[in-house]
């Protein structure tokens, strides 16, 4: 046994854990059926639906949908969340990925859409759609999350809510398009450049700086999400994609890139992105998101169906490249046990862990927190809380933002009736 | 230990050939080499190996979308106005959302706001929070009104940023706003700000 409470070795299955199989259950929505003659079911008797050009999810996962912030469209800042505890393995759907849109999805015709790149360029150059997608392509899986996700976990009491009000602003996609830096070489880059300044084609056309190191290292002009072309939501026909860095900067829609020699200290970035310090000051410029674990399975709303065998399972994640190593505690901290890494863990994505768990039924406490390759620690939340601080009263607004670039981890009580709750721990 | 982040590397896929524009014609077939040696020369140099499918845009034709303003006021328009005038155009244009006074609306309060120190969610208001007045001009003209963004002339512009700086009384009640005015206008919270990693900005 690795560790207390019932946690199991992450090989436990692949070395001859056969023994357990008697055991699975699973996590139930309701209860399971008990044992019965098997007959023919009414689907196996007649001919099937007819298959769609675009298929759409069977007519039972229609609880498998993100939440919305503003559903009506009020002026202000929507949010759609993705349900991360009815997803499983390491990338997001197109159609589950998070969006924050500060004025609606524009309804852009490919065909007319141009990127310029100007400023501090040997010479300024236009592209359309057509000449980006003939450039030499890369395909990268990266986390895209908002500055703001697991905002919630700054209440300094735990908000009661799951995994997809708190954690529900990162998502996962294989991104496709062209190097930022091939266009930039074309363009030819003064070198009195120092920052780019990113803008979309949305009614906003929201801008932000972006550091030139950054535009050169791994920036890319993302055309196609999990091998479509980007959702409307998030930025089609054209976005940026700065692995590993605050989703805002990500710039959707992207019509224009200008090269300057200082920031342009957009409301975004000098206002809505920096976070108000417990003494009075603020941070600005927080690009990274750093490194960060939450368990998925279980979390609240999946009530565990009895005791007996259950995986445990999250997402880790950072900017700072791979993630090495999550350990998952079973009894509040006292003993922890190190999770699996779904293969392949790439860089600036998801990684997916794992651990084979066997609940005895009594309350237990579950966490997780992640290493990455760079020697990046998810701090506890104590630690977050003493240097970023949290609210003097209870968060009552899910959807409120009382700051932003939360890592610590995430704690879920299970209850001995085999309800999940969120707790400190 | 110090955080660490990606280096400015080049990634490895581009090809770094700068070609004289002389030894084109040899090593390309005419055509392209044509259209190549005509860029060359013109740009004084172009990668060989890329693509290259942009076309050369004038900074004269980027005009209608090259709306950024810098906090040193590169890029503001001419134009000017005051918080009178500034007044009028809240009203019509703006109270709407923001409330008749600029407070009590459904959207943000642009008047007031409490300490900083009052708690890490304290509300970031232009008077407690932003850090550059040239902010305000640009995020008016780019995105506000909300509903119909950049339909403000400059003069509008100029006027409502004279006007909410004047009702937080960051500027007199006189001041007018303009190109060489707005970069001065010291923001009260100008120096409440790090940068979360300082070895990152350029
Ligand atoms: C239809 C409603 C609406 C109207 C009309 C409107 N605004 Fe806004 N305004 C908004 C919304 C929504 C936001 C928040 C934008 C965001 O955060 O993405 C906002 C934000 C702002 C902000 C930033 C406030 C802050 O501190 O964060 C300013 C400044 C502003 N508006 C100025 C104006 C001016 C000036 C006008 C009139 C020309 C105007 N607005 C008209 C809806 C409106």
């Amino acid at each position: 046994m690795a560790a207390g409470n019932g946690l199991l070795h992450r090989r436990a299955f692949l070395a001859g854990g056969g023994t357990l199989a008697a055991a699975f259950t699973g996590y139930a929505l309701s209860d399971t059926a008990a044992a019965q003659q098997l007959t023919d079911d009414s689907w196996s008797r007649g001919r099937g639906a007819l298959i769609p050009e675009y298929a759409s999810p069977s007519a039972f996962e229609k609880g498998v949908a993100r939440t919305l912030s503003n559903p009506r469209g009020e002026p202000r800042t929507q949010h759609a969340r993705t349900p991360h505890h009815l997803l499983n393995g390491t990338f997001t759907p197109n159609g589950l990925h998070f969006v924050i849109s500060h004025s609606g999805a524009p309804d852009i015709d490919p065909a007319t859409h141009r990127l310029v790149i100007h400023g501090l360029v040997r010479r300024p150059l236009v592209f359309s759609l057509d000449a980006i997608t003939r450039y030499p392509l890369v395909s990268r899986m990266h986390f895209v999350e908002c500055g703001g996700n697991s905002a919630p976990m700054f209440s300094n009491e735990p908000v009661q809510a799951g995994v997809q009000a708190i954690h529900g602003l990162v998502s996962c996609a294989e991104w496709t398009g062209v190097m930022l830096s091939t266009l930039l070489d074309e363009a030819g880059i003064d070198p009195g450049a120092t920052w780019i300044i990113a803008e979309g084609s949305d009614s906003m056309a929201l801008s932000r700086s972006v550091p030139i190191a950054k535009a050169l290292d791994d920036a890319m002009v993302a055309i196609y999400q999990n091998g479509e072309r980007l959702m409307p939501g998030n930025g089609y026909p054209m976005r940026l994609v700065l692995p590993g860095w605050e989703g805002n900067m990500q710039v959707k829609w992207l019509r224009r890139l200008e090269l300057v020699d200082q920031p342009a200290m957009s409301y975004y970035e000098a206002r809505t992105y920096a976070q108000v310090l417990p003494d009075g000051t603020a941070y600005q410029f927080y690009f990274l998101q750093d490194v960060k674990s939450f368990i998925t399975h279980p979390s609240p709303g999946l009530r565990l169906n009895g005791p007996g065998f259950y995986e445990i399972s999250g997402l880790a994640y950072s900017a700072g490249g791979r993630i090495a190593k999550v350990m998952v505690t079973a009894d509040g901290g006292k003993s922890w046990a190190e999770a699996a890494l779904q293969e392949p863990v790439h860089a600036k994505a998801f990684a997916r862990f794992r651990i084979p768990w066997r609940w005895d039924g009594s309350p237990v406490v579950l966490q997780s927190r992640a290493w990455d390759e760079a020697g990046h620690v998810q701090p506890t939340r104590a630690e977050v809380v003493a240097r970023r601080g949290q609210t003097k009263a209870p968060v009552t607004n899910l959807a409120a933002f009382p700051s932003q670039h939360y890592n610590g981890p995430t704690s879920w009580a299970v209850e001995t009736d085999g309800n999940v709750r969120h707790v400190y721990a | 230990m110090p955080r660490r982040h990606d280096g400015p590397q080049r990634h490895r896929d581009t090809e770094k050939i700068y070609l004289k524009p002389l030894c084109l014609c040899v090593s390309v077939a005419r055509e392209s080499a044509i259209a190549f040696g005509i860029a060359a020369m013109m740009y004084g140099g172009v990668r060989a190996q890329s693509p290259n499918l942009g076309t050369p845009i004038a900074e004269a034709e980027v005009a209608g979308w090259d709306i950024s303003i810098l906090p040193d006021g590169t890029g503001l328009p001419p134009g000017s106005g005051t918080p009178a005038e500034g007044a009028t155009i809240f009203a019509a244009k703006c109270a709407l959302c923001h409330g008749p006074e600029a407070r009590g609306g459904t959207n943000a309060a642009l008047v007031g706001g409490a300490p900083l120190t009052n708690g890490i969610d304290t509300a970031k208001t232009i008077a407690n929070f932003w850090p550059y007045a040239t902010t305000l001009f640009d995020f008016t003209r780019r995105a506000m009104p909300w509903q119909a963004p950049r339909t403000l002339t400059s003069d509008e512009v100029y006027a409502l940023t004279a006007y909410l700086l004047s009702i937080n009384k960051i500027i007199g009640a006189q001041d007018v706003m303009n190109a060489q005015t707005l970069p001065k206008v010291r923001m009260p919270n100008r120096d409440g700000f790090r940068p979360r990693f300082p070895e990152m900005i350029p």
